[in-house]
C-alpha cells in the first residue's frame, strides 16, 4: 500500500507502527462496546475510524489512549502496551475528547498555561507553543476571554491546540467536529492537514462521510465490530453490485413500487431520489423505464459513494 | 514534579477564588457559623420560666418562692391560682417549671412536721430539666437546715455554733463555667471537617462530571500530582477557616485562647490528613457532585454526634464509646478545647495528636490506593 512515509521515519531506524489492536474488546456488564476489533495504523497516516453513534468508536479511543482498561484482547501505541504501560502512551499522544473538556472557567491563555505546565514545556518553548496555539485557533483577540463564552469552532480549535501542546507524534480526536458549523469543520480539517503533512499520526472518528473522504484509510465499526478497513477508494471497489441513481417527484412513493422489482437489491432515499442497489444496471436501466412508464424518471448508472457502501454494511448486518 | 503541581495549584486557586460561591463558602460561612453557635449553643440554664402555685399562702409558703425567684435560677412568669392553669402554661410551654405549695404548708414548719414542696418540671428537655432540679433541691434544702438550725437554737434558748461542712468549690480554666468558652472554639472542628472534606471531594467530582477530567488523565500528570494539587489548596482553606473561627472567638466572643498558636495550626496540618482522605475517598466512589454531597453527610452526621462536640462520650454506652475511637475529630476536639481553655501543650496532648496522625495516614493511603487515573 502506498502510504505517505513521515520525514522521520525515513532517517531514523523503523518506528513501530503508530497503533495496533489485536482482538481488543471492551465490556460494560452484558454489554459488549468493542467486540475483538483488530487493525493497524502505519505512521503519519489520517486513519478515520466511521461508526454510527453508539458503534465502539469513544471506547476504542479511550482503551488505546490508556484511560479505560480493555476487558479483553490487547493493544499498542507508539509500541507501548495499553494495558501495562499507559502512562508512556500518554507521553506519545495528544487526545480531544468528543465533549469539549477544557476548564471553561479558566481564560484561552490561563487553559493553554495549565496544559504546558502539565506537559512539562521547557520555559523557552512555552512562550512559543502558547503564541501557535492561539494563532492557530485564531483566539489573538480573545486570549483573555473565559473559555465558557468561546463559540463552538474555537472551542474545538482551542482543544486541539492544548492537546497536541507537546507536539505528540499521534493525535487521537474523537468526533472533533461534532456540533460545529461547516465553515469550522472545513477549517479544522486543513488543521489535521497541515499536522498529517508534520508527519503526525492522525486517529480521528467521525460519523461525517465527507470526512470519511478525507481520510487515508478507514475503518468502519458498527455494534462494536469492524466490517470493513480499507482506503476509501479501495472500499468502494469493493462494493457488491453497482449503483442506479434515480431522479423522480415524490421519491417515497416510488420507493415502495422499486423495491418489489427483480433485480432490485436495496432502495434508499438519496437527497432528492433514490439510490438503487441492483446486479447489473445496464440491464435493469431499460426494465425500470418499463415498469414505471407512468412516471418522468432520470436514471443513470454512477459510481458507489461511501454512503451507499455503509448503508449497504448496516442494512446487511441488521437485515 | 514541581512543575506539574505548580500548574495544578495555580488552575485550583483560580477556579476556587473565581466562583463567588466558593469565595462564600470559604470566607463568610466559617464567621458566621462561629457567631451563630456562640450566640446558640448555650447550655447555661438561668431565668427558668417559672409559675408559682400558692395555696398555702402562709409566710413560709410566701419566703420560699421568694428564695427561688431570688437566686437568679428562677423566673417568675405567673402566679396561678388553680390546677387547670398550671397544667395550661406548662403544655404551652409557657413555664418550664412549677413550684406548688399545699394547704398547710407554713403550719407543717411551725408545728414541726416538717413540709413538703412539690416541683413539675418540663422534662422534655431532659437536659435542662436535670440541672433546674439540681438548683431547686439546694434551694430548698438551704432554707430547710437553716429552719432546723433556728428550731434548734430556739429550743436551746442560745444561738449554737454550727459544724457543717462548707463546699469552696473553684472550676478551673473556665472560672464562670461560661458554656460559651466551651463550644465557640469547638466549632473549628466541625467548620473545618465539613468544609474542607466537602470541597475537596467536590473538587475532584466536579471535574468528573463536567468531564474535564478525561483531558487531565491522558496526559502524563502522575497521581500523586493531581492529588496534591487537588489537596494542597484545601489545606490553605483549612488553616483559613481555623483563623477566622479563633479570630470571631477571641475578639467578638472574647473566648480566652491560653495555646499556642503553632501546635493549634500543627494539630489542624494533622486533622486535615483525615478529614482530606475522606474527600478523596469519596471522590473515588462518587460520580456527580450532588452524590458525593449526600455521601458527605452520612459521615458527617455520624461524625459530628460521635465525636464529643455536643453530647460527652463518657455517658455513651462503652461499645458506642469503641466506635469513637475510630473518629478524627473526637481527638481534634480535645486538642482544640485543651488549646483554647487549659493552654497545655504537646507533653499533655500527645496521645491525642498520635492517634490522629495513625487514624490520617491510614485513611490517606486507602484513599490514594483507591484513587485510579483512569475512567473505569
Amino acid at each position: 500500500m502506498p502510504e505517505p512515509q513521515p520525514q522521520a521515519a525515513a532517517t531514523a531506524p523503523p518506528l513501530p507502527p503508530a497503533v495496533v489492536l489485536r482482538e481488543l474488546t471492551r465490556r460494560f456488564g452484558d454489554f459488549t462496546a468493542v467486540n475483538r476489533v483488530s487493525l493497524e495504523v502505519t505512521r503519519g497516516e489520517i486513519f478515520g475510524f466511521l461508526g454510527p453513534n453508539g458503534a465502539g468508536k469513544s471506547t476504542t479511543i479511550r482503551m488505546l489512549c490508556g484511560i479505560l482498561p480493555p476487558t479483553s484482547g490487547s493493544g499498542s501505541v507508539a509500541g507501548f502496551d495499553i494495558a501495562s504501560q499507559s502512562e508512556q502512551i500518554k507521553k506519545q499522544i495528544g487526545y480531544m475528547s468528543q465533549k469539549f473538556s477544557l476548564y471553561e472557567d479558566l481564560t484561552v491563555e490561563e487553559n493553554i498555561d495549565f496544559y504546558s505546565g502539565i506537559y512539562r514545556i521547557p520555559g523557552a518553548k512555552k512562550r512559543e507553543r502558547k503564541e501557535w496555539v492561539i494563532e492557530m485557533a485564531g483566539l489573538a483577540d480573545r486570549r483573555g476571554a473565559r473559555t465558557a463564552t468561546l463559540s463552538g469552532g474555537w472551542k474545538q480549535r482551542l482543544a486541539l491546540g492544548c492537546a497536541i501542546l507537546h507536539e505528540p507524534p499521534i493525535v487521537f480526536l474523537d468526533e472533533p467536529t461534532s456540533g460545529v458549523d461547516p465553515v469550522s469543520r472545513r477549517s479544522f480539517w486543513e488543521l489535521i492537514y497541515r499536522l498529517a503533512g508534520a508527519g503526525v499520526t492522525i486517529f480521528v472518528t467521525t460519523h461525517y462521510l465527507e470526512e470519511a473522504e478525507c481520510c487515508d484509510r478507514l475503518g468502519f465499526i458498527f455494534g462494536g465490530e469492524l466490517i470493513a478497513l480499507g482506503s476509501p477508494a479501495e472500499l468502494k471497489k469493493g462494493f457488491p453490485g453497482e449503483i442506479v441513481a434515480l431522479e423522480c417527484e415524490r421519491p417515497f412513493e416510488v420507493l415502495k413500487r422499486v423495491e418489489a422489482l427483480p433485480g432490485v437489491r436495496q432502495a434508499t432515499l438519496f437527497g432528492a431520489g433514490l439510490h438503487l442497489t441492483v446486479d447489473r444496471a445496464e440491464t435493469l436501466i431499460p426494465a425500470l423505464r418499463e415498469a414505471l412508464p407512468d412516471l418522468e424518471v432520470h436514471l443513470e448508472r454512477i459510481a458507489p459513494s461511501l454512503e451507499d457502501l455503509f448503508v449497504s454494511f448496516m442494512e446487511a448486518r441488521t437485515g | 514534579m514541581y512543575e506539574r503541581l505548580k500548574a495544578m495549584l495555580i488552575k485550583e486557586f483560580i477556579q476556587v477564588l473565581r466562583d463567588p460561591r466558593m469565595r462564600f463558602v470559604v470566607f463568610i460561612i466559617p464567621a458566621v457559623q462561629t457567631i451563630i453557635f456562640g450566640y446558640a449553643v448555650n447550655t447555661d440554664v438561668r431565668h427558668v420560666a417559672t409559675a408559682i402555685y400558692d395555696l398555702d399562702n402562709s409566710s413560709q409558703s410566701r419566703e420560699l418562692a421568694d428564695r427561688f425567684l431570688q437566686s437568679g435560677y428562677f423566673e417568675l412568669t405567673e402566679r396561678v391560682s388553680d390546677e387547670a392553669r398550671a397544667r395550661e402554661l406548662i403544655d404551652r410551654g409557657e413555664v418550664k417549671a412549677l413550684l406548688r405549695m399545699n394547704h398547710g404548708f407554713g403550719a407543717g414548719l411551725i408545728g414541726g412536721r416538717g413540709a413538703t414542696v412539690q416541683l413539675i418540671l418540663d422534662g422534655t428537655d431532659s437536659n435542662t430539666a436535670g440541672i433546674v432540679l439540681n438548683y431547686a433541691v439546694r434551694i430548698a434544702n438551704g432554707y430547710g437546715s437553716q429552719l432546723q438550725l433556728a428550731a434548734v437554737q430556739r429550743a436551746a434558748g442560745r444561738s449554737l455554733p454550727v459544724h457543717g461542712v462548707e463546699l469552696a468549690s473553684r472550676a478551673w480554666y473556665n472560672e464562670n463555667l461560661e458554656s460559651r468558652n466551651y463550644f465557640v472554639p469547638a466549632v473549628i472542628t466541625n467548620i473545618v471537617f465539613i468544609i474542607t472534606m466537602l470541597l475537596s471531594s467536590m473538587a475532584v467530582v466536579r471535574e468528573k462530571e463536567i468531564g474535564t477530567i478525561e483531558q487531565v488523565i491522558v496526559t502524563p500528570i502522575g497521581k500523586g500530582e493531581f492529588i496534591l494539587g487537588k489537596t494542597v489548596p484545601f489545606v490553605l482553606i483549612g488553616f483559613i477557616n481555623v483563623a477566622l473561627v479563633s479570630l470571631v472567638a477571641v475578639f467578638w466572643f472574647e473566648v480566652p485562647l491560653r495555646g499556642s498558636l503553632m501546635l493549634l495550626f500543627g494539630s489542624t496540618a494533622v486533622f486535615l490528613m483525615s478529614s482530606l482522605g475522606i474527600g478523596l475517598l469519596i471522590s473515588t466512589i462518587s460520580r456527580t457532585q450532588q452524590q458525593a454531597m449526600m455521601s458527605a453527610f452520612f459521615v458527617i452526621f455520624p461524625a459530628m454526634l460521635l465525636s464529643g462536640f455536643a453530647f460527652p462520650i463518657e455517658s455513651m454506652p462503652e461499645p458506642v464509646q469503641w466506635l469513637t475511637y475510630l473518629n478524627p475529630m473526637r481527638f481534634f476536639l480535645v486538642i482544640i478545647r485543651s488549646i483554647f481553655q487549659k493552654g497545655v501543650g504537646l507533653e499533655i496532648l500527645w496521645p491525642q495528636l498520635l492517634a490522629l496522625s495513625i487514624i490520617g495516614v491510614v485513611i490517606l493511603t486507602l484513599a490514594i490506593a483507591r484513587f485510579k487515573k483512569n475512567l473505569s
